[in-house]
């Protein structure tokens, strides 16, 4: 742990985490602490529980029939499986961008930033547009839909879809947004924008993405943590990772000898 | 002409042979929508006029209207869908979005069969209900069509929800919405187009119905003073005219059912209109 780290609190922590979709054991007693301003980068061959993992925190896992998690997870200091802690809260506090860009259908651009706000208690037209401008800008998809922000979400390409679904996340100013293989059905140009976005916003937030691809992983990330069958092999600096693996699975899965 | 030309005109004439049979398949389906609007406009064509939508039935030698059951059929299927519409909404978002388990299967079997219940029974089940103690009425009406349409526009509800990819929940879940939220305001936006259309098929259908109102309505040569009393539909007018036995009369149901077949057409066309322009 780097002395920087060491005066921080870690903003994400689990324990033991172990999740099931019915008898099947896909997350087998994860243990990492995740600390603030950091794009952390999951790797791991298909099916190694690295989507499962992430769905963890922010409670998502549990709304899969006959999914069942044990374990703990700390966002900011609270245990988020605690007894009567409302998954819908914790929902609130952790974003989450999918593989799949999926802006609500029938509502606008504009209704599509602005949802989660108003859930939020968020009225006054003023501060709404002020909200969703902010958060399109973050986004860097604000120029692109000044002009439009009546016309469906869904109209979008695929890439400013994207965009949208992460401008979507950071409007209820979450400290940690999840994403699960944001640009895998997305074409190089578009790739390289969210790549570049989430660069930038690692300022504000914390980004957790899973990935398959290990280029991205290796440009993006500072942290990257390696799965497999469940476990997770290997976590740390993603330069070591890469280059020092501690782990002789880790080293076989980056230089391609399985997976 | 060498052989590659002739292979290339073969293909053009089996594909313009191919073209012309579907053309006539297609024909063949509608012919039977156009000989039944052709044949009740030639026999009570004559009779149909502005006045015959406005006045009250008379007896025979006179110049009589279905203006009441006009009234009274848009008041009942109006009545119906007020309850048919929500309710068969609500049962299909409930098996869609929470449809697991014993309850929801024992729901969806029983709106399956209730489906296929045909519907002078469901016209027999609310006489013996509701006519019996209460008298014919406008409500038992309503009741019996609501009931014909609560399992169509709750199935194809389900249908239409069911479509909804999962991970558009997912999003609002992720986001912090609570799960009658993302039912509500993401999920029910999304298929507004469907259910719209779902809930129009069902009004058309209910509109033609005669059985249900035959031992519920009953019918009535006037306009019905309240939603109590024995009420008119177009369905039954036609039923009562056509077997008067006087010539002027089934000259009248003739006119009526031409109304009728329209107003359902419009209904359907409307549908399809609605559908496009907010696409």
């Amino acid at each position: 742990m780097g002395v920087e780290e060491a005066q921080k609190n870690p903003v994400l922590r689990t324990d033991e985490l172990q999740a099931y979709f019915g008898p099947f054991h896909a997350v087998k007693g994860v243990s990492v602490s995740i600390f603030p301003n950091q794009v952390i980068a999951v790797i791991g061959p298909s099916g190694c529980g690295k989507s499962t993992f992430i769905r963890c925190l922010n409670r998502l896992h549990e709304e899969t029939p006959g999914a069942k998690v044990k374990g703990q997870v700390w966002l900011e200091g609270k245990d988020i499986y605690g007894k009567g802690v409302d998954p819908v809260l914790i929902r609130r506090r952790v974003g989450m961008v999918f593989q799949k860009p999926n802006p609500f259908p029938a509502l606008s651009i504009f209704d599509n930033v602005a949802i989660g706000p108003k859930l939020m208690g968020l009225r006054r037209r003023a501060l709404l547009e002020e909200k969703v401008e902010q958060s399109l800008k973050q986004a860097a998809l604000w120029n692109e839909v000044k002009d439009k922000l009546n016309k469906l979400g869904t109209s979008l390409s695929g890439g400013q879809q994207q965009r949208l679904c992460i401008a979507r996340a950071l409007a209820i100013n979450p400290p940690v947004i999840l994403m699960d293989e944001p640009t895998s059905a997305l074409d190089p140009i578009s790739t390289a924008r969210i790549e570049e976005l989430v660069q930038e916003l690692k300022n504000r937030v914390t980004v957790i993405m899973v990935t398959h691809n290990m280029q991205q992983a290796s440009r993006i990330s500072d942290k990257t943590g390696f799965f497999l069958l469940g476990s997770m092999i290997e976590y740390g600096d993603t330069v070591q990772v890469f280059t020092k693996p501690r782990d002789s699975r880790t080293e076989q899965y980056i230089t391609g000898r399985f997976g | 002409m060498n052989f590659k030309n002739w292979t290339y005109l073969q293909r053009r004439i089996i594909n313009w042979m191919a073209k012309i049979v579907l053309f006539l398949f297609t024909f063949l389906a509608l012919l039977p929508l156009i000989m039944i609007l052709f044949y009740v406009l030639r026999q009570g064509g004559n009779v149909l006029s502005w006045s015959f939508l406005t006045t009250l039935p008379g007896p025979t030698g006179s110049t009589g209207g279905m203006a009441n059951s006009i009234v009274g059929s848009l008041v009942m299927v109006a009545l119906a869908s007020i309850v048919g519409i929500p309710l068969g909404i609500v049962s299909g978002v409930y098996l869609s979005e929470y449809g697991v388990g014993k309850t929801a299967n024992i729901l969806r079997f029983s709106l399956d069969l209730l489906t296929c219940v045909p519907s002078i029974i469901v016209g027999i089940f609310v006489y013996g209900i509701v006519v019996i103690r209460y008298g014919f009425s406008a409500y038992a009406g309503a009741f019996s069509l609501a009931l014909i349409m609560l399992p169509i526009v709750a199935r194809s509800s389900e249908e239409i929800f069911k479509l909804m990819p999962g991970h558009i929940r997912e999003a609002g879940l992720a986001l912090g919405l609570s799960r009658w939220r993302v039912i509500l305001q993401i999920l029910l936006p999304g298929c507004r187009k469907a259910v719209l259309t779902a809930i129009m098929l069902a009004v058309a259908r209910i509109f033609g119905e005669t059985a249900p109102l035959l031992f519920t309505a009953l019918g009535n040569q006037f306009y019905a003073r309240s939603l109590s009393q024995p009420t008119a539909s177009m369905s039954v007018q036609i039923f009562n005219w056509a077997r008067s036995g006087f010539a002027d009369l089934e000259q009248q149901a003739w006119a009526g059912s031409f109304v009728l077949v329209t107003l359902i057409l419009f209904m359907n066309l409307a549908t399809r209109f609605l559908g496009r322009v907010r696409s």
